[in-house]
């Protein structure tokens, strides 16, 4: 039955493909991939192909060409899950049962069972005695090809996972393994042969012809995976240009458009085109692994300076320019200076802000931390703007001295007002 | 602590920040600039911006938009002022700044270069810095200020816009232990007191009178602090790209 199903199956069918599972299986997870696929329990599979093999071995040779045309896939069936699931298994959350996967236990069931099977197998079937002495070289081939392609399929299933690093040594000793049965098994067949005076020489020869071939086919094989892995890197290259050409797509085009829709009205179009840079900058120059999207509360004066600044520039209307040395997480104190800071831009955008651009420059050096904030208008009088009194005095300098710091108002030299706040940081933060 | 002294008399026309006097360089002389820049459409608007000769001294002999072609025309022409992009296709501003090192350093016609760019990143900056530019100015600059920015360069002196002293301050300042034998590589404190005031965005004759002295004072301290930058490529501007995971 496996074979009148199995011819249609192979086939690429767009819905469901078959894929051998990487996941629970013994041998090469022809059977279990099969399984799945069919929506057959794998014990069923599993003893068909057995039943298959009694028949003059047909069953390992199907199972071989399963092995060697059906690719690798994430699945396969579970014999708890339904298998109308096991198709949509494929998805990356797949990922996740891999890494966490059990140890083969099932190998060492199935290389028993292989014994067992093999073993009736010989007692029954009646070969010639002459065929019968190639069963142990046969056997031996078998095993070794059957443990470098197994080989071959967990290394392709590391490049999933990315696992495998630390199991170097233990790829390495699997298909030394495999090359060894291999050879050993060919070696035998001669040593049958009774050219066992000959096996020298012809080992010679075929070291040679082995030569032969890795010198002319060598430099093609190099090219091949250096081409491979160059498409690769193009790949990876080209995702990356399409999430980059995704933001720019979003973001920019969406503010293109408003701009042209609000060309008339300037200071609409220059807080849309601030805006718009700023997002950008921060999209592009933020270092990896901050994250590109906000966090939901600034938890650095950097961050925090740079975050109020931008509001305060959105509302106002008045470019902010913002320099930031150095960096320290926000305690109290600090926090407070921040709040002082942002009531410091407001000021400068509503006040001073025809001057040209308010000028914001943070710094943390040791335990200090300052922040000035300065703007180019008519400079600011404390005693001509009695309602103002309060809020700076209050918001500003009130609120840096309950807190331990020192505020100063000052007019600069050649016009303009400069808010200067100074706090001392927390002792335990480092 | 407050002093707000009476500022009626001053009005917000610190705007344009004239960094040093423009008449006394914008009127007798001229001024020869290549421009590369490899958007053709802000060559343009530089071009249109500073490119009037007879109002700005400035005069825009060549233009090129890539490295090679930068090297070439810079070669011809022999300007004294390349405002040169940081990135540019073949190998960005540095690799124009490296080809024609052997121009910069001629005694009698040095070509200075002058880093013009958007970039936010402090690696880009520096690098150009540490190249040999004698300054940076980010492309928001008004015209006004690029002029000036351009005079001060061909005279020799340094142009260092706030973000890029926030930039060197922060490259000079995780010196957490200090080399004992590398004293000439830190920064002074009067040169720190002045990259602040830039960073706070003053412009050097502000900062003449903030600190009572004179503005060849400032300026010294300035190209001091750019010398500093371009030689100083050990310890802390090591530690500091490595920190960045710029090497």
């Amino acid at each position: 039955m496996p074979e009148a199903a199995a011819a249609p199956l192979v086939e690429p069918r767009p819905p469901r493909k078959l894929y051998r599972s990487s996941d629970g299986r013994w041998l090469g997870g022809v059977a279990r991939g099969l399984a799945g696929h069919l929506g057959l329990p794998v014990v069923w599979v599993r003893l068909v192909f057995a039943g298959l093999f009694m028949a003059d071995g047909l069953g390992a040779l199907l199972y071989a060409a399963f092995w060697f045309f059906v690719p690798l896939g994430i699945g396969g069936v579970g014999d708890q899950k339904p298998p109308s699931l096991v198709t949509t298994e494929t998805a990356p959350d797949g990922r996740r049962r891999l890494v966490a996967r059990k140890p083969d236990k099932g190998q060492i069931v199935a290389l028993l069972l292989m014994v067992v099977v093999a073993t009736v197998f010989v007692g029954n079937v009646n070969l010639g005695s002459g065929a019968k002495a190639y069963l142990l070289p046969a056997v031996l081939v078998g095993a070794g090809v059957a443990l470098v392609w197994r080989q071959a399929d967990n290394a392709r299933r590391a490049r999933w996972v990315e696992v495998g690093r630390r199991r170097r040594t233990i790829t390495l000793l699997r298909t030394g393994a495999g090359v060894l049965l291999v050879t050993a098994g060919v070696s035998g067949t001669f040593v049958l042969q009774g050219s066992t005076a000959h096996l020298g020489s012809v080992l010679q020869a075929a070291l040679a012809v082995i030569v032969g071939i890795t010198l002319l086919a060598g430099p093609y094989l190099v090219r091949m995976t250096q081409d491979l892995s160059e498409e690769r890197l193009m790949r990876i290259r080209a995702q990356e240009r399409a999430e980059v050409a995704a933001h720019v797509h979003d973001s920019v085009l969406h503010t293109l458009t408003l701009i042209q829709r609000n060309a008339e009205n300037a200071g609409e179009v220059r807080r849309l085109a601030r805006a718009q840079e700023r997002d950008l900058r921060t999209w592009l120059y933020k270092p990896e692994g901050t994250g590109k999207e906000e966090a939901d509360e600034p938890t650095t004066v950097a961050d925090a300076v740079r975050r109020n600044a931008a509001e305060v520039e959105d509302k106002h209307g008045v470019p902010i320019e913002v320099v930031v040395v150095g960096d320290c997480p926000l305690d109290d104190g600090v926090g407070a200076q921040m709040q002082a800071a942002r009531e410091a831009m407001v000021n400068a955008a509503k006040y001073g802000g025809e001057g040209g651009a308010v000028q914001v420059y943070a710094e943390v050096e040791g335990r200090t931390v300052f922040v000035s904030v300065r703007d180019r208008g008519p400079g600011f009088d404390l005693d001509s703007i009695p309602a103002d009194r309060m809020g700076v005095r209050e918001s500003i300098i009130g609120r840096m001295e309950r807190h331990g710091g020192t505020a100063r108002l000052r007019a600069v030299p050649d016009g303009g007002t400069e808010v200067e706040l100074e706090m001392e940081r927390a002792e335990k933060t480092s | 602590m407050s002093d707000p002294t009476d500022t009626n008399g001053t009005t917000g026309a610190g705007a344009a920040e004239p960094a040093q006097a423009p008449g006394d360089s914008a009127g007798g002389r001229h001024v020869r600039v290549v421009l590369v820049d490899d958007h053709r459409m802000f060559r343009t608007g530089v071009q249109a911006e500073i490119g009037q000769t007879e109002q700005t001294g400035v005069e825009v002999v060549g233009e090129a938009a890539d490295v090679d072609q930068a090297v070439t025309v810079i070669t011809a022409t022999r300007p004294e002022v390349v405002l040169l992009d940081v990135h540019l296709p073949g190998g960005g501003g540095v690799e124009v700044l490296r080809r024609c090192s052997p121009l910069m350093s001629d005694a009698e016609r040095p070509v200075r270069f002058l880093a013009l760019s958007v970039s936010d990143a402090a690696e880009d900056v520096i690098g150009v810095i540490r190249g040999g530019a004698r300054g940076y100015v980010t492309k928001t600059i008004t015209g006004t200020d690029l002029v000036n920015s351009i005079f001060r360069v061909q005279e020799g002196d340094a142009v260092f816009s706030p973000r890029l002293a926030g930039f060197v301050l922060d490259a000079f300042a995780s010196t957490d232990a200090p080399p004992v034998d590398e004293d000439l590589d830190r920064l002074t404190q009067r040169e720190r007191e002045v990259l602040r005031l830039i960073a706070r965005g003053y412009a050097y004759k502000e900062i003449a009178k903030q600190l009572f002295i004179s503005v060849k004072t400032v300026e010294s301290h300035v190209s001091a602090v750019l010398r500093k930058l371009q030689l100083s490529n050990r310890h802390e501007l090591t530690r500091w790209a490595t920190a960045r995971r710029l090497v």
